[in-house]
């Protein structure tokens, strides 16, 4: 009884903060006919309740005081260019682990139906200087919190999320490709012909046949530019991007910084005190872009650099079909 | 009474003779050809040019740059020259005026030729977001393309008339258009105030327009992080080079149309001779920022600047950079130096060179930066790592400078390229000097 009333003045109070003091002052009154009117109803019900309040003690209410509520983190509905509520991807890339597999980009090609000649994902063959040791470098789309490729949209097609994604709108892009040009990582790719990628099999949003708002920027489009998405189809079902989980290493870590907890599927670690122990850093942080990619150095290596060797094809990214 | 009939005879718009009907015919052809292979484009997609996701840009946006560039002959010639009262200017100045009013139409076409959604070609208007460098040239462009018009349009009014009574008997259709044209002119003096006052607006608003037009183009590149065009300097160093580029195509052009329809007495080798002077002083100030544009970042040597510069003084495209540098800026002004150098034939020769030098300048200020990005270039085609034009490029960036050309021709076909009226009130004003004098 207490409570709903508490309630029901937080609600006024909030609502009273936008509407004006006048209205506010009227609303008082409101509120409490209001509360001795569902006072009189809850006599009629007799189930009880058990709950915990903020500060952890148990009450008991009446089950008619319980309201559904609609639950923070539910992602059936969202604005594709606002994103998931309350979260921010991010994702660590463990350098010592990999060994140029390739299982990543083979994974990523197919799952997003890369049709070019570029793929989304690549691994470099990076070599600092000539008396530091080479070693395998995967990149996906750093998703930064400054995107250079944003500011420089002149249409609003490439845009930032809240949960931290950068996304395509391929159905607005006017391919001038300046977006690629701002971008310092490389990381954009152009459909220069008829993407040709086949009959796309996916979760069709609705009634409209279009892709449902985690597929943004699927299927590709002749004369528009195509990236890294973070797969956020996989992240609303509650699992990993298609790279994290077909890397037989482990290299891939994914998860949420406000969370601060990252995994490659197998184990879980905390981001913070994982960046921390393992120096992680991140691509070019000297041009203030502010990745939400992060790399952990390849130290204590899990196999040797050359083994990778014989996988690399310097002059092809993604296997087309004969 | 002012002597019109001899200045009409001489000024007035002459029938192309069989030379010029070619050179029109020629110019169209080449103009279809390069809507053909637009069209193709258009249906194959971009796949048809030989730009790639490393190579993103190519010679239609350095053609882009090199037309934005040209147009600003209208600032630096008309109105600086305007300013500093330099009177020998009055019968270059509408020539200048019809070059900056083509290229800057052409500037406005070549862009959409790079888009690859011109069907969307609205959502800039649509969609349109202030803080990106292309909505910045989506504003500046068709302002400096009214600009240049009007500045064309307004001097022109009085000789409008002229012509207007002038083909009255012979051509009564063209005069009509004339007439319209001339939208009622009879020089009076209320019309005469109306006049000199809209041009000295037009003709000082083209100054701010112009150096705002050849900075946003500069800033589509400086606002991006690539090594090369990462510079405070781009700016000035575009402003600069577009005088270059500006000042060697009127030459030529003002060359072409003294010898075609004769007007040595109009424009003589006192002319030829302040070009000249006035194009070295564009290539010397050019030079300077060339300067600032690569040696300093050779100095420091930064590793990314100096992969960049190698690539320009020693590797790649080191004979194109020094024959930009040296054939399009360096000989000019040793040429130009001298008296004999400053006559019109070597100075037809020299601007040839100049425009040449300039649009090859803007394809070196493209493309080296492009290949050489932060990341290595891996895991695309060997072809990735190199650009050349394909065909359909060149037959489109042909049809382009063909339609530029073509809109100067037709121009000077309908437009007296000499301005008549102000050749007559100065030709008064001369005789009124000999009678006080005497």
């Amino acid at each position: 009884m207490k409570n709903n009333n508490t309630d029901s003045r937080r609600k006024f109070l909030d609502k009273g903060l936008k509407l004006g003091l006048i209205t506010a002052i009227g609303a008082v009154g409101l509120t409490k006919i209001a509360s001795k009117l569902t006072a009189q109803t809850d006599k009629n019900s007799g189930d009880k309740m058990e709950l915990m309040t903020t500060d952890g003690t148990i009450v008991v209410v009446d089950s008619s005081e319980v309201m559904e509520m609609e639950h923070a983190g539910k992602i059936d509905k969202y604005d594709v260019r606002e994103g998931m509520p309350n979260r921010k991807f991010v994702m660590v890339i463990d350098l010592a682990k990999c060994t140029n597999e390739l299982k990543c980009q083979s994974s990523c090609n197919t799952n997003h139906f890369v049709t070019g000649d570029h793929s989304w994902l690549k691994v470099y063959k990076m070599q600092e200087d000539t008396d530091t040791a080479p070693y395998w470098m995967p990149t996906t789309c750093m998703h930064c919190d400054q995107p250079a490729c944003v500011t420089v949209c002149p249409v609003d097609a490439t845009f930032k999320r809240r949960d931290g994604l950068v996304l395509i709108d391929t159905e607005r892009c006017i391919g001038c490709r300046f977006c690629m040009a701002a971008c310092p990582y490389s990381t954009r790719v152009f459909n220069w012909s008829e993407p040709n990628q086949g009959k796309i099999i996916m979760d069709m949003g609705d009634e409209t046949n279009r892709p449902a708002a985690e597929y943004a920027g699927l299927p590709s489009i002749k004369g528009t530019v195509d990236k890294c998405d973070f797969c956020p189809h996989k992240i609303k079902e509650n699992e990993l991007p298609h790279c994290v989980t077909a890397c037989p290493n482990g290299v891939f870590y994914f998860g949420d910084k406000y969370e601060d907890t990252v995994t490659n599927g197998e184990e879980t670690l905390v981001l913070s005190k994982l960046l921390a122990d393992k120096h992680g850093y991140r691509l070019m942080e000297g041009l203030g872009t502010k990745p939400n990619v992060y790399y952990l150095p390849p130290v204590d290596r899990l196999g040797d650099f050359e083994e990778g060797l014989e996988r690399y094809t310097e002059f092809k990214s993604v296997d087309k079909p004969k | 009474m002012k002597n019109y009939d001899k200045l009409l005879h001489d000024l007035a718009p002459q029938k192309f003779g069989k030379k010029g009907v070619i050179w029109t015919i020629s110019l169209v052809v080449l103009i279809v050809l390069g809507i053909i292979a637009y069209i193709d484009q258009i249906i194959r997609g971009q796949m048809v040019t030989n730009m790639n996701d490393y190579a993103l840009w190519g010679v239609y946006i350095s053609n882009f740059v090199f037309f934005v560039a040209t147009s600003f002959v209208g600032t630096v010639a008309v109105a600086v020259l305007r300013l500093t009262n330099n009177n020998w200017r009055t019968p270059i100045v509408r020539i200048a005026e019809i070059i900056a009013v083509a290229a800057i139409i052409m500037a406005g076409i070549t862009i959409m030729i790079d888009m690859g959604r011109p069907d969307r070609l609205l959502n800039l208007f649509i969609h349109g977001r202030m803080q990106s460098p292309i909505t910045w040239d989506v504003i500046i462009i068709p302002t400096a393309m009214m600009v240049c018009l009007l500045l064309l349009y307004f001097p022109l009014l009085p000789d409008f008339g002229l012509l207007h009574k002038h083909y009255e008997d012979k051509k009564p259709k063209l005069s009509k258009w004339y007439g319209r044209l001339s939208l009622n002119w009879t020089g009076s003096d209320a019309q005469k105030a109306l006049q000199h006052k809209s041009i000295q607006i037009i003709a000082i608003l083209i100054i701010p327009v112009g150096f705002m037009l050849q900075t946003i183009d500069a800033w589509l590149f400086s606002t991006l992080y690539r090594v090369g065009w990462d510079s405070t300097n781009l700016g000035a160093y575009f402003i600069s080079g577009a005088s270059v580029a500006g000042i060697g195509a009127l030459v030529c052009v003002v060359y072409v149309l003294q010898k075609v329809y004769k007007l040595e007495d109009y424009i003589t080798d006192l002319h030829f001779d302040k070009l000249g002077k006035f194009l070295v002083l564009v290539c010397l100030i050019y030079l300077y920022f060339n300067l600032n544009e690569y040696l300093i970042p050779q100095l420091t040597s930064k590793k990314g600047s100096t992969t960049h510069i190698n690539v320009l003084f020693k590797g790649e495209y080191a004979p194109l950079f020094w024959f930009v540098t040296i054939g399009g800026l360096i000989i000019p002004v040793i040429v130009l130096l001298f008296k004999q150098g400053r006559k019109p034939l070597p100075m037809f020769l020299i601007g040839l060179l100049v425009v040449a030098g300039s649009w090859w300048k803007r394809y070196l200020i493209v493309t080296p930066t492009l290949l050489h990005p932060f990341l290595p270039i891996q895991g695309v085609p060997e072809s990735w790592h190199h650009y050349f034009p394909s065909m359909h490029e060149w037959l489109i960036t042909i049809g382009t400078l063909a339609m530029a050309l073509l809109i100067i021709t037709v121009l000077v076909r309908y437009v007296p390229i000499v301005p008549i009226q102000k050749t007559a009130d100065e030709q008064e004003e001369l005789q009124l000097n000999k009678i006080t004098k005497s």
